[in-house]
């Protein structure tokens, strides 16, 4: 064990950054558009000026992976629509704060008397359930793999408890099937499949979890390098690497970057209890991409009996509601599109009042170029 | 929102809660996720209130490693910009 590491300093350190951007600058002959699905890298990209160190051959697909900015506007209707419920206490993790629904957000309905409450942890629900016996505590749940085991872990402990007043509300998504649609969506420019794509940059937190297992699929019958990649911007840059040296070697290889927390089997424990209290939906509907088969889950039937979709049916709308028609968030995180060529783009969709997607929460693909705009001329 | 954090575990009670150190922050975490043992000492990543996974600390020593022989071997000329194959080997 060296005497005191410093996980942080080492990952982020500029001469690592500048030295391997060398390498990528003698390395990089070909155009690759690659993407990184997770808004965390996305984030780290536009925080540190990663496209500014990379030559002009390296261009960055931000993908879909912002599990709140992903979120349809009638799932945060829902959750608006039972903080409303007598003798409700709506529970949910802070990313969910402001985000906008068709009555506003979670932080609204709490200005207006609501009683919703941010919590660090799902665990943290035991507590306001135990002290607040004569109401119903609904925990929104929201994230990727990364933060499911978290919610199935609550649900663990309030079934073992026997907690009587505490329901879920599920919205957890999942990476495959997501990138599964993007590649296999059409791309009516060339009236073919989505070809926009070339390599990813896999997960790094879904990854502990799930394990890089989870990409052989893209790498073998997509023929779509993937690098597993940790979120710091040293990992960035190295995972770029790997990316270039597999396509100039003309190979689609899965690869592991983030050794140091990832495995190829992942978190094994975590996946048995996903496992034991939830299921895969037929469909679940992403803002900006529409339906997409398999990629939302819900409590397995024999817990139906704390799924607040089902308590709290009479009160909560079934509609769609439709995507802005000015929005292309879907055409940007297909790799069609760059947040600029929106006609809404920091004009009537900001932050402050977003309007698609990939505006909604600083992971997502528009709101990173709106407050990172200026390093991202190129 | 899957940022999670480096944290060095100082101190594991018998409820398998595990108290860590996040850049000089102290908070408590349950390692109840971790199918294996945690030490004092050890690293491991945080979410949301949860041990995700330990961070292998061999595995980072290697990577640090291996950007510092980068940062050698351009100081000493082996890497420049005319140069095709690096004497980096692939980490796959």
């Amino acid at each position: 064990m060296p005497q005191e590491l410093d996980l942080f300093k080492a990952f982020r350190n500029p001469e690592h950054i500048k030295a391997i951007a060398k390498l990528i600058k003698q390395e990089a002959k070909t155009k690759i558009r690659m993407m990184e699905v997770c808004g965390g890298h996305t984030h780290t990209i536009m925080k540190y000026g990663i496209p500014q160190l990379l030559p002009d051959t390296i261009e960055f697909v931000h993908g879909p992976g912002c599990p709140v900015c992903i979120m349809p506007k009638e799932r945060i209707d829902h959750a608006y629509i039972l903080s409303q419920e007598p003798d409700v206490i709506m529970v949910t993790l802070g990313d969910m704060i402001k985000v906008p629904g068709s009555h506003g957000s979670l932080q609204n309905a709490r200005s207006k008397g609501a009683d919703v409450r941010f919590v660090y942890s799902p665990l943290d629900v035991i507590k306001i359930a135990t002290q607040n016996p004569e109401k119903t505590v609904i925990y929104f749940a929201i994230g990727f793999e990364t933060t499911t085991p978290m919610s199935t872990a609550l649900v663990e402990q309030t079934v073992k408890l026997g907690l009587k007043n505490v329901l879920f509300h599920i919205n957890h998504v999942t990476v495959p099937e997501v990138m599964q649609e993007l590649l296999e969506s059409r791309d009516e420019q060339v009236d073919s499949y989505n070809n926009r794509i070339d390599a990813f940059i896999g997960p790094s937190h879904v990854s502990v979890i799930t394990g890089s297992k989870i990409y052989e699929k893209f790498v073998k019958e997509y023929k779509r390098p993937v690098v597993v990649t940790g979120f710091e911007p040293v990992d960035v840059m190295e995972g770029v690497l790997m990316i270039v040296r597999q396509i100039n070697e003309k190979r689609s290889d899965l690869e592991n970057q983030y050794k140091r927390s990832v495995t190829y089997e992942g978190n094994t424990t975590a996946q048995t209890l996903i496992n034991k209290y939830f299921d895969q939906k037929d469909l679940f509907k992403w803002r900006g991409l529409g339906n997409i088969p398999k990629s939302g889950l819900k409590l397995r039937d024999a817990y139906a009996y704390l799924d607040a979709e089902k308590i709290y049916d009479a009160v909560l709308p079934k509609e769609e509601i439709e995507d802005h028609k000015l929005c292309i968030c879907g055409d940007i995180l297909r790799g069609m599109a760059k947040p600029t060529e929106c006609q809404v783009f920091g004009t009537a969709c900001k932050p402050s009042k977003p309007i698609g997607s990939c505006m909604v929460s600083s992971e997502g693909a528009c709101a990173a170029y709106y407050k990172y705009g200026g390093a991202l001329n190129k | 929102m899957c940022l999670s954090i480096p944290s060095k575990v100082v101190e594991i009670d018998e409820n398998n809660m595990a108290t860590v150190d996040t850049m000089g922050v102290k908070r408590q975490v349950t390692l109840d996720l971790i199918g294996e043992p945690v030490e004092v000492g050890e690293y491991i990543l945080i979410h949301v209130g949860f041990a995700m996974t330990k961070i292998c600390v061999e595995e980072a020593l290697e990577s640090i490693k291996i950007y510092e022989e980068i940062i050698s071997q351009m100081n000493e000329g082996e890497i420049d910009a005319e140069e095709g194959d690096m004497n980096y080997a692939s980490r796959a």
